[in-house]
């Protein structure tokens, strides 16, 4: 599980610039399933059929997101900094003194305008460097339109691991060790790595149309409120298992399918925590508003950090949740 | 060859919901050029060519519609309220004739004159919700005889050629992609089927592109804008975006929309292969119809090409007649690649 994490974070994968994961999860992901396929949006489809009667067999969208939030630059100077924008939720004080890294393995430092005050850091006083001393040495390596992410090994913090991306390649990971380990399904499984996530839950919304699931069930981080003086209204913690989601800014998830993840969770001795996520919003609301509607939930792994370069999760919980959806799948879907 | 006339199809009035006038203008443009020419219930117009092929379909999109105002009502002293409709900031209003309804009957948002404001009312910003526009009436009664509730409002200026060669005008966004798709579609014939898609009611929502998107299902999406140019004094050179006069520009990524970047990339190659200038647009932040055309149904992947204008969402906007050519050429190149099967989506 760890080291399936780890590949999965460590991958390159800027919205809209999931190319160089997607090969690295489809590459994880194949054996488990019978055919995997690419979208007009980039989503990584894996199919797996199922092998019940076709009164219990439903047709099952499970959607993990492969893109991660990064910078896109958007302008080369004339003494070769690059100024960026970014992409997806990037905070200018977590982005100062840090390390990115372009798809072609180009690092890069970030640094700023002189600034009187922290609070007036913006992302358009910023800029990276690589080393160019000009405009055309800038251009040899790194176009106007070329996306960075942190650049960040994972760790580990006891039964702990931190590391850029966990959201939402921990989802990811989840999918693909749920796939590995479940034995017999009745139900047809598609399993959707979504892109664009991160700037509007995008890709889940055509793939899902695409699919036009009975069933959906997304996978994604949530926030945590078990760090010193947080001062929010965030209840879920690292280590009291997987999330299912009750609520976040995108969705209510129907009661009955919140119900379905809780009792299969109760019935085989998982451990779980219910899920209020007061801001942010997930794959499972483009689920849910396809077409004429789908019922849909979301399981959640607890983190701490959350679009930070130290994203950091609990091992159990991840196991938790691979469980859960292990069992979710095996069993009846009536909801 | 230049067989579209910009000048009078900027000059034509259409607000978002309001684009009748410039849909029939098309309409003329295109009739006997393209092999189906419908417009749908909420007013989008479709010109198809059907190609000689049946895939990929490409969808060209250029919105009808542009920013202004609708009369909302009169004062007892038959002074008009009005609203906007899209994105104008309230400074661009004192002191403007606008052009109110059908009609286009003349209208002026005056203020006090400087010689009886306060030193403070003199530096401190105005109040938008205290301007009316004078129509020469003297009551109510009177007001609403000449115009009516929900009547559009258009700033009064005219499209015309002025210093080097450059364009000025007043719904350049995007009256120049209306034109540049009327020229692609009139000026030839085309291997893949070619859906060109003049869209309403972009200003307040990319509405019309939604609906449109749902019904051509396009495989490839392309998007000709007006975009934003700052390469005026005051701004920093990073702040630009574009620049007029340096080529039509390339999407990256905007508040919609991540284009494609295959479709970049070998717009790109297009360009230099064929020599036409383009530049990349450098900033993020602004909307269009790609963000629709991609996300309908199971998706698509999608770009946009735009004319630099500068001042857009004002009354006048300023761009390059060399850019708007150059993006013609582009889109045609563009086309024409696709059909020789130099991209496979």
């Amino acid at each position: 599980m760890k080291d399936l994490i780890e590949s999965f974070t460590q991958a390159y994968g800027p919205s809209g610039h999931e190319d160089q994961v997607r090969e690295v999860i489809r590459a994880a992901v194949a054996d488990h399933c019978d055919r995997t396929t690419v979208d007009a949006l980039g989503n990584l489809i894996a199919f797996r059929a199922g092998s019940g009667e076709s009164s219990n067999r439903r047709r099952v969208m499970l959607a993990g997101h492969m893109d991660e939030i990064g910078l896109i630059v958007t302008h080369l100077d004339e003494q070769g900094f690059l100024r960026f924008a970014n992409v997806g939720g990037v905070s200018p004080h977590v982005l100062l003194g840090q390390r990115v890294v372009f798809g072609d393995g180009t690092t890069g430092s970030i640094g700023s305008e002189r600034v009187d005050e922290i609070k007036d850091l913006k992302l358009d006083k910023m800029f990276i460097d690589i080393g160019a001393l000009s405009r055309d040495e800038a251009r040899e390596k790194v176009e106007v339109g070329d996306m960075a992410t942190y650049q960040r090994q994972l760790s580990e913090l006891g039964t702990r691991l931190s590391a850029k991306a966990m959201d939402d390649r921990v989802g990811c990971a989840v999918m693909v060790e749920a796939l590995r380990r479940l034995q017999n399904s009745p139900h047809d499984i598609y399993a959707v790595f979504t892109t664009q996530e991160e700037v509007g839950l995008r890709g889940a919304r055509t793939s899902a149309y695409g699919i036009d699931p009975e069933f959906g069930l997304a996978f994604d981080v949530t926030g945590v409120g078990d760090t010193p003086k947080i001062n929010n209204n965030l209840n879920m913690k690292l280590g009291a298992g997987a999330a299912i989601k009750v609520k976040d800014a995108s969705v209510v998830v129907p009661p009955r399918v919140k119900d379905l993840l809780v009792k299969t969770a109760r019935d085989n001795g998982i451990s779980y925590q219910l899920e209020v996520l007061v801001a942010g919003g997930t794959d499972t609301a483009s689920i849910q508003l396809t077409r004429s509607g789908v019922p849909a939930g979301c399981i959640s792994v607890p983190t701490r950090y959350i679009h930070t370069p130290v994203e950091t999760l609990e091992l159990a919980d991840v196991e938790a949740s691979v469980q859960l959806t292990v069992k979710v799948l095996e069993g009846p879907i009536e909801v | 060859m230049d067989s579209v006339d910009v000048k009078a199809l900027c000059d034509i009035r259409g607000v978002s919901g309001h684009e009748g006038e410039v849909r029939a203008h098309l309409r003329t443009l295109l009739e006997g050029h393209v092999d189906d020419l419908r417009a749908d219930t909420i007013g989008n117009l479709f010109a198809r060519k059907a190609g000689r092929r049946a895939s990929p379909v490409i969808m060209i999109a250029a919105h009808m519609d542009e920013v202004g105002f609708l009369v909302t009502g009169a004062d007892k002293s038959g002074m008009l309220h009005f609203t906007n409709v899209g994105g104008i900031v309230p400074a661009m209003l004192p002191s403007k004739v606008v052009r109110i309804g059908p009609a286009a009957i003349p209208g002026v948002i005056g203020t006090k004159a400087v010689h009886l404001q306060e030193a403070s009312e003199r530096t401190k910003p105005f109040d938008p919700e205290k301007l009316r526009i004078d129509i020469g009436a003297s009551s109510r009664e009177q007001a609403m005889k000449l115009v009516k509730r929900g009547d559009q409002i258009t700033w009064d200026v005219e499209f015309g050629e002025f210093g080097s060669a450059l364009w000025k005008g007043r719904a350049l966004d995007d009256r120049v992609g209306c034109a540049i798709l009327a020229e692609v579609l009139r000026q030839a014939e085309y291997e893949v089927p070619v859906v060109g898609v003049f869209t309403v009611q972009e200003e307040v929502g990319l509405r019309g592109a939604a609906v449109a998107s749902y019904a051509v299902e396009p495989q490839i999406a392309v998007c000709l804008e007006g975009t934003v140019c700052a390469d005026i004094p005051g701004v920093e050179e990073q702040a630009y975006t574009t620049r007029v006069g340096q080529g039509p520009a390339i999407s990256l990524m905007d508040a919609g929309t991540i284009h494609s970047p295959v479709l970049v990339r070998h717009l790109v190659s297009v360009a230099e292969r064929e020599g036409i200038p383009y530049q990349y647009r450098e900033a993020t932040r602004g909307g269009n119809d790609t963000a629709r055309m991609t996300m309908a149904k199971a998706g698509a992947p999608g770009c946009a090409i735009s004319v630099p204008c500068r001042y857009i969402h004002s009354p006048v906007a300023v761009c390059s007649p060399e850019d708007y050519r150059n993006a013609v050429r582009l889109v045609r190149a563009f086309v024409d690649s696709i059909g020789r099967g130099e991209l496979t989506i």
